[in-house]
């Protein structure tokens, strides 16, 4: 073989074990973390871990069911918020697109995007709790309402946007009204995007610690009452984490364990969806 | 000449500033195959798409002028019954992804809230897939998505979408742009069978389409409407320049 030519494959063949080799590497971090926390947290799980109250310090055992039920109750509430918001926002974004107004909501929706948490945490606080007068799950919902708009109305509007204009002239050139052209033809081809973008988003707040510590606040009890505070995963382990007990530290564990395990389940749920529902066009 | 079943008086088109058609004056004869030509832009499109006003719907359309449909204004009509009466095919296949074949074809009257009984959707939607030549294709298939059709088939079953409706005339927006040629010639084909029953325009770049199936032909240019003859008239003895320019490829 020509050597010019060898040496250029050989430089092909260095530059693609770069790329896999840097790819491995960039995911190690997270298989690290899945593997540390999956060791931790593991031997904490049975089935008491999941029926019990967390117990006093000093006593065996114990469970997380208040923030099992409180992470429930307070994501919950803040889809049942923002997936109806952001997905008429997303469907305003895509059907309007050349308005003023869709340009200026576009930048509102990357800013609000960019908010720390913590922030969102504490102006929920003043604008919520503080005029309510306490801490309440109801409050703690809003918060994570908010984080879930943007990637809600982002993956709302990508989705519709891909659907052809031909296919909305269509129903258009039947005599179908522009209103149920949208809610018949539109929505029901976007659905796919809109589902997965909200469970995304769902998957993402979660987990979220620093919006509910000033809102849902936390509760060794089982609360089930929105308008009191609550407790949620989060919460739990950033409590029990701190603490300078070793069981404690068992359960913050095992609730990372269980945290971590629901989002994994979440994400996969997203990508089944997105490849059984996929539409052609 | 035939009774005329549209009148197009003056009609002016508009994008914002720019003006795409200039004061078309045109009749339409009944259950005729007219066939639209001219280079592209040349307002041929916009004209099809003024006739059934999805022209409008575009941010800074207008128009200007009348059409009438059987005497009746087009502009005062109500929009939901203009365009059941002025069916319309695209230039790409487009049928409801979401919904099956069966569905698709009757989704005019699903959409609209109109119900019908079981025998009355079943009989409507053999009656239009035969019609559209579709039906001994896919009378197995009636509960299979409609975009699992080849090219050809889907256009045909937009066809039959919009003779479900039950239409006095069909717009074809250049209706075999996009398929191979044996799709074309049985596309063209059931063009001649439907103009029994309905009156057909269709736009087309594709002269010798023009002259195989339709009756008349209106050659545009420039927004403008240079001529419109019997086709055969129209082609053997052009009466403007710029239309036999254009039919011996001199341009466009």
């Amino acid at each position: 073989m020509d050597k010019a030519i060898k040496l250029r494959f050989y430089k092909d063949r260095i530059f693609k074990s770069g790329i896999i080799l840097l790819t491995v590497l960039s995911t190690l971090p997270l298989l690290l973390i899945l593997f540390y926390i999956v060791k931790q947290g593991i031997t904490s799980i049975n089935w008491d871990f999941f029926i019990n109250l967390p117990k006093p310090v000093g006593e065996k055992g114990g469970g997380i069911i208040n923030a099992l039920i409180g992470s429930g109750i307070i994501v919950f509430c803040a889809s049942l918020m923002a997936i109806p918001f952001g997905a008429l926002a997303g469907l305003y974004l895509s059907e309007y697109n050349r308005d003023k107004l869709a340009y200026w909501v576009g930048l509102c929706v990357d800013v609000l995007q960019g908010i720390p948490s913590i922030v969102l945490g504490i102006i929920i606080y003043l604008w919520v709790v503080k005029p309510t007068g306490h801490f309440s799950a109801l409050s703690g919902s809003i918060a994570l309402a908010i984080m879930m708009l943007p990637p809600i109305i982002k993956s709302t509007e990508e989705t519709l946007k891909l659907i052809p204009v031909t296919i909305k002239e269509a129903s258009l050139a039947l005599g179908v009204p522009y209103y149920k052209t949208i809610l018949r033809i539109i929505l029901p081809m976007g659905l796919n995007g809109i589902l997965s973008g909200s469970i995304l988003s769902i998957s993402r707040v979660a987990g979220e610690t620093a919006p509910l510590l000033f809102t849902a606040f936390g509760n060794p009890f089982i609360n089930t009452n929105i308008l009191k505070p609550m407790s949620s995963l989060p919460l739990l382990i950033y409590n029990y984490a701190g603490s300078a007990y070793e069981d404690w530290h068992k359960l913050a564990w095992g609730a990372s364990f269980v945290l971590i395990m629901s989002i994994l389940f979440l994400n996969l749920v997203t990508k089944i969806l997105e490849r059984r529902w996929r539409i052609q066009f | 000449m035939e009774n005329s079943i549209l009148k197009v008086e003056h009609l002016n088109a508009f994008f914002g500033e720019a003006k795409i058609l200039s004061d078309i004056i045109l009749e339409i004869p009944e259950n005729q195959i007219i066939a639209l030509m001219g280079p592209s832009g040349c307002g041929k499109t916009t004209f099809l798409r003024s006739i059934n006003r999805l022209h409008e719907l575009t941010p800074g359309a207008r128009t200007e002028g009348k059409i009438y449909l059987f005497e009746e204004d087009i502009y005062k009509m109500n929009l939901i019954v203009l365009r059941r009466k002025i069916g319309m095919v695209f230039q790409r296949p487009n049928p409801f992804p979401t919904m099956s074949i069966f569905e698709n074809v009757i989704s005019g009257y699903t959409l609209n809230g109109i119900s019908l009984s079981k025998s009355q959707k079943e009989e409507l939607v053999e009656d239009s897939l035969r019609k559209a030549s579709l039906w001994k294709e896919v009378q197995d298939n009636l509960h299979k998505k409609g975009t699992f059709l080849s090219g050809g088939q889907q256009q045909r079953l937009c066809i039959a979408r919009s003779l479900s409706m039950k239409p006095d005339i069909i717009l074809f927006d250049e209706p075999t742009s996009s398929l191979d040629p044996i799709s074309s010639n049985k596309i063209e084909e059931l063009l001649l069978d439907l103009k029994k029953d309905y009156t057909i325009i269709i736009v087309t770049h594709n002269l010798q389409q023009a002259a195989r199936t339709s009756d008349y032909t209106a050659f545009f240019y420039l927004g403008e409407l240079i001529e419109f003859n019997k086709t055969q008239a129209l082609f053997s003895n052009p009466a403007k320049r710029q239309t036999e320019d254009y039919i011996s490829g001199r341009f466009g």
